[in-house]
């Protein structure tokens, strides 16, 4: 099974289709999913949709490009969409997220007690998770206020691509876990039975504890859970929420993946996980994919045909000093008759024409080379998920930091022909 | 060995070869019959599998052997292992321990005060680097930490400092005040792995000026995957101007009819495209290197096998390191 058999990504379709209202895209990091995301919201919006992008980790010229490096953590229209519909985009301000929903659920000095305790502060800037959290919490709220009919998120940097779909359940299972019933109610949690030990528990644990951290420190931690408490239940119960929206028909999920091993076994995982799931994949985008107009000449006759030059190279020098070696002769003089043959009036160039084409090939044959593991990998994906639809997107020699290089993408993205093979 | 320098931090954005190059530097510490520890932190086992063994248990454990004798070993660093173990040490709590890991208490302490994770983290590979042995020598020569990213890492290493903020008295503060003496000493330097890209240098760059301001020593600077430069622009101007010709040579390699139309002369178009994209990204790459070189640290370059890498493939960048890093 390769990829030339594989089904292909209609990726206007998607984004054409009303139905559609939320494209998450996910992956391992520096896949493309950033780009991805940016250039399909430019396409769609260029197609007619009222979109909003929601990305997480922008390059910082991306970001400057669409007008979205001031982090006001809201969507703001972006300038010059080329089309009848329009494009919205954000950059993901993950601490402020955290900010906004103890806010918007405890009062005033509640709120104040949570926002100054130490805990909350490093808990909100580092907790593993809090960022994909905060990026659901985000996609619930901008679902929420149903001002755009397409919704499209990027995801976070993590190593995996299943920390997305992860991360808020652990967050959640965490801020309800057993040992913080404990802090904020002893005496619930442990039931009738269960309370005496369990205050000799506590007390030993917290007097431990205190002996080790400071009694301090302790106290921060006993308040700041304490505050949060009444959060706690709403934290889990919109990441739930949140989730749902994403098994509910109108999500779909891309995942990016460039040609190399790790990426397409994050990608497998991925796809597996979904399936697991009952979340609905659309396909997957393999990005930065090398490819040749030349891919009818092989690394090999590349490599022998630039060595055979290099021998042809130093005969035409004339430098008598440097023998060229008998191996070459033969082929050397075959290939000087053809020469006569097809063209003319080529002597006064003849050496750089040599030197030119010696290097072309030997460029060609490390191209043909990347082009070869890469469609080992591939083929391997596909041999393993013959099912899944799949666009290609090349490698372009430059970053993507615009509008028009999002276009570039976007174009690549959507194309019904696979390009170059 | 070169002066004090007993641990070394690898980081870099994501992706870009850490692990890989900390095994390798591992390796090449190790060269001649030394002995270094890899230590890894994030509970993910990359070492485990560049080194294709079973996942590593939390125990130093001989991994490999370095070229001309010395011994490579490895440790994946558990904070909550970390933590048990240091409740073990200063408090002989085996049992208070392994209950308060029922109740879920450590994994809470560990969770809630990220700070204190790191603490635990560092302090472990900090104490390796001062081990020594009843004869007053260092049981390691060199420590090497596969470390979070670049985005994390100031935080990570100077966390110990947060941490001994909150915890105002007992002994963790005074745990995290003695691991961050070792981590802003001469002793302990931060290389940053990049890729000639422009994400990973900006992140390079932004996390120098952050380690620097945090105190922290930023050692070198490694360029992984680096791509050989086949042809330069003059070169290619110098080929481009003459298409008739590159079709002769083409021809004259055996590669088809030079005439218009024939075999050897579609592919000079082609051919002259891809050199294109080629000395466009050279240029771009050259941009990147320049910003790199402003940073003013020594700098290694190590190829991109396109094959990626096995075991082989390290030792292959372990010894390019080597070459170019004194060590
Ligand atoms: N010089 C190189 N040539 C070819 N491939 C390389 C090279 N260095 C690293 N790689 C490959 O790149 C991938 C990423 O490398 P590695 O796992 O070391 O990165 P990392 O920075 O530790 O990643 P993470 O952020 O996920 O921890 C691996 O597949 C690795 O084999
Ligand atoms: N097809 C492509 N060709 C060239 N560069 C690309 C391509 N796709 C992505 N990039 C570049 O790769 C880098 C990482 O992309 P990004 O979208 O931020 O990845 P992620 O969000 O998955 O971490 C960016 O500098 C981006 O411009
Ligand atoms: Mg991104
Ligand atoms: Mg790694």
């Amino acid at each position: 099974m390769s990829l030339d058999t594989a089904p292909r990504l209609d990726a206007d379709a998607l984004l054409d289709d009303p139905q559609t209202r939320i494209v998450v895209c996910c992956g391992a990091g520096g896949v493309g999913k950033t780009t991805t995301a940016a250039a399909l919201g430019v396409r769609a919006a260029e197609r007619g949709r009222r979109v909003v992008v929601l990305t997480i980790d922008p390059a910082k010229r991306l970001a400057q490009s669409m007008g979205i490096d001031a982090l006001d953590n809201s969507p703001r229209q972006v300038e010059g969409i080329e089309g009848p519909g329009e494009l919205y985009a954000m950059m993901l301000d993950m601490k402020r997220t955290f900010d906004e929903i103890v806010e918007a659920h405890a009062e005033g000095d509640r709120a104040r007690a949570i926002l100054e305790n130490p805990f909350y502060q490093s808990l909100s800037a580092g907790f593993a998770g809090t960022q994909e959290y905060m990026a659901m919490e985000k996609l619930g709220q901008l679902r929420a206020r149903d001002s755009w009919d397409l919704i499209i998120v990027d995801t976070p940097p993590s190593r995996s691509a299943l920390d997305f779909l992860d991360a808020p359940k652990r967050l959640g299972s965490f801020l309800d876990g057993r040992f913080i019933r404990l802090l904020t109610a002893p005496a619930k949690a442990g039931g009738r039975a269960g309370m005496k030990f369990l205050n000799v528990g506590m007390s030993m644990m917290t007097g431990t504890l205190g002996k080790l951290l400071g009694a301090s420190l302790l106290r921060d931690v006993q308040t700041f859970v304490a505050a949060m408490d009444t959060l706690f239940g709403g934290f889990r119960t919109r990441a739930e929420a949140t989730y749902r929206l994403l098994q509910a028909p109108g999500t779909a999920f891309l995942v990016v993946a460039t040609p190399e091993r790790d990426a397409l076994r994050e990608a497998a995982y991925f796809v597996e996980r979904l399936e697991a799931d009952r979340m609905p994949l659309a396909g997957l985008v393999l990005n930065r994919v090398h490819e040749s107009g030349a891919a009818q000449l092989s690394a090999e006759r590349a490599l022998a045909a630039a060595e055979t030059l290099d021998e042809r190279g130093v005969d035409d020098a004339g430098s008598g000093a440097k023998s060229a070696g008998a191996a070459g002769t033969d082929t050397a003089s075959t290939g000087g008759t053809d020469t006569a043959d097809t063209t003319g009036g080529t002597g006064g160039t003849d050496s750089t024409g040599t030197e030119g084409a010696a290097a072309l090939l030997r460029l060609h044959a490390e191209r043909m080379q990347v082009l070869a593991h890469e469609r080992r990998t591939r083929d391997r994906f596909a041999a393993l998920h013959p099912e899944v639809p799949v666009t290609q997107v090349t490698a372009l020699p430059g970053d993507v930091h615009d509008l028009a290089g999002l276009r570039d993408v976007a174009e690549l993205l959507t194309a019904q022909e696979a390009p170059g093979a | 060995m070169s002066g004090l320098q007993r641990l070394h931090v690898v980081t870099g954005k994501g992706g870009t070869g850490k692990t890989t190059v900390a095994a390798a530097l591992a390796l090449a510490l190790a060269a001649d019959g030394r002995r270094t520890l890899l230590v890894e932190v994030e509970g993910r086992q990359g070492i485990a599998q560049l080194f294709e063994t079973e996942p590593l248990p939390y125990e130093e454990r001989r991994i490999a052997s370095a070229p001309g004798g010395g011994d490579v070993f490895a440790l994946a660093i558990d904070a909550e292992q970390a933590l048990l173990d240091y409740l073990q040490m200063f408090y002989r709590m085996g049992s208070a321990g392994r209950a308060l890991r029922r109740l879920g208490a450590i994994d809470f302490v560990t969770t809630i005060a990220p700070g204190l994770r790191d603490v635990l983290l560092t302090g472990k590979a900090c104490e390796a680097a001062r081990r020594q042995d009843k004869h007053g020598r260092h049981v390691y020569d060199a420590v090497v930490m596969d470390a979070p990213p670049t985005g994390r890492i100031t935080r990570f290493l100077g966390v110990n400092a947060e941490v001994a903020g909150l915890a105002k008295a007992g002994p963790i503060h005074n745990h995290a005040r003695s691991v961050m003496r070792v981590l802003t000493s001469a002793r302990t330097a931060v290389h940053l792995v990049t890729l000639l890209e422009d994400m990973p240098v900006q992140e390079t760059v932004d996390g120098v000026a952050e380690l620097r301001e945090a105190g922290l020593q930023v050692g070198a600077a490694v360029v992984n995957m680096v791509r050989p430069a086949l042809m330069d622009e003059a070169e290619l101007e110098r080929a481009a101007a003459d298409p008739a010709a590159l079709a002769a040579a083409l021809s004259a390699a055996g590669l088809g009819g030079a005439s218009r139309g024939a075999r050897a002369e579609r592919l000079v178009a082609p051919l002259l495209r891809q050199a294109r994209e080629h000395t466009e990204r050279l240029a771009l790459e050259r941009t990147q290197r320049a910003a790199l070189a402003r940073l003013e640290l020594p700098q290694y370059e190590l190829p991109l096998l396109t094959e990626g890498v096995d075991l082989a493939g390290l030792y292959r960048l372990s010894g390019e390191l080597g070459k170019q890093w004194p060590l």
